[in-house]
């Protein structure tokens, strides 16, 4: 405790930032639930320009926000406990996404072992089975639903192992970067960094691909085919979704990094994206077991 | 004066784009940056919001005055009762608590400010706007939400009025705010404490928020998750909560009480750190058992991530799971007992006297003990089978989350008064609505566990003959504490205007950094940090 250095802690003036996000927010969350409200009534309304236009207003105020945030570090105004912030909060913040991802995965885990059983009269539930879907038999991945709905099921080898061997790769070239970052090696970390963008832009585009296939008239593997589906899309499209903003964060910190930011002791802003992008990874782990494989 | 001095010590560590950072007018409240006015703005909105959700309950108790339908339509109750809970969990407690960790834990622990100044700007102003999405759903097409703040599947997915989407991006943002607030109490502590505070020395009230800041990272998260899948549910043709395409409507009842207790903590464990602040100071005696109140906060805490199927004893189970609930449950009594335990021993032979700040947490000792025993209750199996969703279990946790939560906000607010405005409250007005707020909330709730145990259901805007006496005793408690508040907003305004001049610490045994800096607080406070030994 005492050893650590306690210089003058920064605290920016006031801040318009906020309240614009804040503006921002609303008109995302008010455009969408207008949106899907009148998609579901079948009537036309202004939700999605609304929506579209709080998500133009949120990438203005997150540029303008970090632009001032930036400059305040550039200018040095900054110090090691300020640093300590920013990566206490940016450890917490994957922390949460880590518990976002926990009830997807806790939701197909619960269909897999236990309400697809039940349903197939389990256990105690003999009646269940006999009485409502009397035709239904429980399997893992869910082919054919209670109420009857077909599909295929994706498997894991093909785009998926594909995919796995790049996103793990994207993750020692990320790492390979820092590395570099930290000993000074700019050309090195150049190179090293932009891999891993084109390694994480290989990776979606092979994620459209296999939803493209998914889509087909071939496998009708849809959102909306029962748990089985459910799960699929809800969870590799949200993690595709943080791929996008991870990889996007990775971009910045490549423009950063030709404009000579950075230096081997202060770079937090890389280091957060760098965390992100293993996070994403250590997520698909996870993914390609229990969605693909098992 | 003190401030003019703190502020000019400050000036050359500031942006040097503003120079006047201090802005009057609504710019100063739009884009603050400052730890004491966002806590300000917290306590404000959640006062107004417990305002308008206790309005929204005096509907409920004038349509329950007597038996039959007489002032609202059944699914307008319905949209009343859970915009009512929605309102007070998200709208008047966690705000509330908020505000008093943005006011009062940079000062306890020598910090400049909060550890993201602006990002704490943000989890505050888009609060406003996720209540004005969810409160205006009233004037919508659709109607309010009507299914329960629980929002139970399939009433909020298949048999919902249409009003899903806009609950479900409401709490989205509810969340955002939450999770945002959270990540900045956890790391002001963990990083911006004075040096030589160590975790240990904290001040206990620091550690409950330490610690409810970790359950709110841990489950706000699943909260978004289990909103997300009601909407893609009710709208996009998943069906998570369906049996036909595999799902399970209890599964929506587990991943929403993995959230859901976890949250009764959020709203209590902050109550915990208020109260074993406010009995020393006024006992003029060292809180007993520092270190287990600590232990006991932290294993609450972490039972409170296994006991969430308590809820559910008569949706279905295996017994085996049944069991396991019901005996976690009963284990969280231990560490609540020694909490307990530790008040009453702290004042055990203490000097005490009794202002309001140490009259509501007494009450608060009492009036939460009883909301635990009933508690104690509902946590036996066989036994809730009976007391489910009746009037039993609605007397329990209004007991815990008013008289316990509630109160400890009041008698934090009338002990650190003077310091957030500089003058003394006047005392005979709080002595009027503390005794007029505990005599009808007992009016108010307790009646509640007799109608609750004859068998009365929640959540239904008429009942048997039989039950009409206590309710309309119950409905007079009501609409008495309803009043009673407005008594402390006419405190709280009385204090802001004037009063007497309150001294640095106004409190002989209070103890803390916040008391050894100037009432008012100047804008800025320890800017470079103070030495603890």
């Amino acid at each position: 405790m005492t050893t650590k250095k306690y210089e003058s802690y920064y605290v920016p003036a006031q801040s318009h930032w906020p309240i614009v996000g804040a503006v921002a927010l609303f008109m995302i969350a008010f455009g969408a639930g207008n949106y899907v409200t009148d998609i579901k009534n079948d009537v036309g309304g202004y939700g999605g320009y609304l929506l579209l236009a709080g998500i133009a207003l949120v990438i203005y105020m997150v540029v303008g926000w970090f632009s001032n945030v930036i400059n305040e570090s550039m200018s040095g105004k900054y110090s090691h406990q300020m640093d300590q912030s920013f990566r206490q909060g940016m450890s917490w913040f994957i922390f949460s996404e880590v518990m976002f991802f926990a009830a997807f995965f806790g939701a197909l885990l619960y269909a897999r072992t236990l309400s697809i059983p039940w349903l197939d009269g389990e256990g105690n539930n003999a009646m269940t089975g006999a009485v409502l879907w009397p035709e239904f038999t429980a399997t893992w991945p869910l082919i054919k639903t209670p109420d009857g709905t077909e599909t295929t099921a994706m498997g894991w080898y093909g785009l998926p192992l594909i995919n796995t061997i790049l996103l793990l790769t994207s993750s020692v070239t990320a790492h390979f970067a820092h590395v570099a970052l930290e000993k000074n090696n700019r050309p090195q970390l150049k190179a090293w960094l932009g891999l891993t963008i084109v390694l994480a832009l290989v990776f979606l585009s092979l994620q459209v691909l296999e939803y493209a296939h998914g889509y087909s008239d071939e496998m009708q593997l849809y959102l909306t085919s029962g748990i089985y589906g459910n799960t699929f899309y809800m969870l590799t499209g949200f993690h595709g979704l943080h791929v996008l903003l991870g990889c996007i964060m990775l971009i910045v910190m490549f423009f950063r990094i030709l404009k000579g930011h950075f230096t081997p002791e202060n770079h937090f802003a890389f280091q957060a994206a760098s965390w992100y992008w293993h996070f994403v990874d250590v997520v698909w782990v996870f993914l390609f077991v229990f969605v693909y494989i098992l | 004066m003190t401030t003019e001095t703190v502020n000019e010590s400050l000036d050359e560590s500031h942006d040097d784009e503003h120079h006047d950072h201090k802005m009057t007018g609504i710019k100063r409240w739009l884009y603050t940056t400052n730890h004491k006015d966002i806590g300000t703005l917290y306590l404000w909105f959640s006062f107004i919001m417990f305002l308008t959700g206790g309005a929204l309950a005096m509907v409920i108790r004038m349509e329950l005055f007597q038996p039959g339908l007489q002032i609202v339509e059944p699914d307008f109750f319905n949209q009343l009762t859970t915009v009512h809970g929605l309102i007070m969990v998200f709208g008047a407690i966690m705000p509330a608590f908020t505000g008093f960790a943005n006011w009062l834990i940079p000062m306890m622990i020598g910090a400049p400010d909060m550890a993201l100044p602006r990002m704490n700007n943000w989890s505050f102003w888009i609060l406003p706007f996720a209540f004005a999405i969810l409160i205006g759903s009233f004037f919508m097409e659709s109607g309010a939400p009507n299914f329960g703040w629980t929002f139970y599947a399939p009433l909020s997915t298949t048999y919902s009025n249409g009003s899903t989407a806009f609950f479900v991006f409401a709490v989205h943002i509810m969340g955002i705010s939450s999770i945002m607030g959270a990540i900045n109490i956890v790391v002001t502590i963990m990083n911006l404490r004075a040096p030589g505070m160590t975790y240990m020395k904290m001040p206990l009230f620091v550690w409950t928020f330490f610690i409810t800041a970790y359950l709110l990272i841990a489950v706000m998260p699943v909260l978004a998750g289990v909103v997300t899948m009601v909407l893609t549910d009710t709208y996009f043709g998943t069906s998570f909560f369906d049996a036909a395409g595999g799902g399970d409507p209890v599964m929506f009842q587990h991943i929403f009480w993995f959230f859901g207790h976890p949250e009764v903590y959020i709203m209590i464990l902050p109550a915990f750190g208020i109260v074993s602040t406010i009995i020393p100071a006024f006992s003029r005696k060292q809180l007993f058992g520092y270190t287990s109140m600590v232990y006991a906060t932290a294993s609450i805490a972490f039972l409170s991530f296994i006991v969430w199927a308590h809820h559910m004893f008569t949706t279905g189970m295996p017994l085996a799971g049944e069991l396991f609930f019901m005996y976690a449950t009963m284990l969280i009594a231990v560490p609540t007992g020694v909490k307990v335990f530790n008040w009453v021993a702290t004042m055990w032979r203490g000097s005490m006297t009794f202002e309001v700040p140490m009259l509501f947490s007494i009450a608060f000792v009492i009036l939460f003990t009883i909301g635990g025993f009933s508690g104690l209750m509902l946590a036996l199996t066989p036994v809730d089978f009976q007391y489910h969703d009746t009037y039993f279990v609605v007397a329990h946790f209004h007991y815990v989350l008013v008289t316990g939560s509630l109160f400890s906000i009041y008698a934090g607010a009338y002990y650190w008064l003077p310091k957030w405005t500089g003058h003394m409250y006047n005392d005979s007005l709080a002595k009027w609505h503390f005794w007029c707020s505990l005599i009808s909330v007992n009016l108010l709730f307790f009646p509640m566990h007799f109608l609750g145990l004859a068998g009365m259901p929640r959540r239904i805007p008429d009942y048997a003959l039989q039950f009409a006496d206590f309710n309309k005793w119950v409905s007079i408690g009501g609409f008495a504490f309803g009043l009673s508040q407005l008594i402390f907003l006419a405190v709280v305004i009385k204090c802001i205007k004037g009063g007497d001049k309150a001294p640095a610490k106004p409190w002989d045994g209070a103890e803390g950094l916040e008391w050894t800096v100037a009432s008012p607080a100047p804008y800025h406070t320890f800017s470079t940090p103070p030495k603890i030994d």
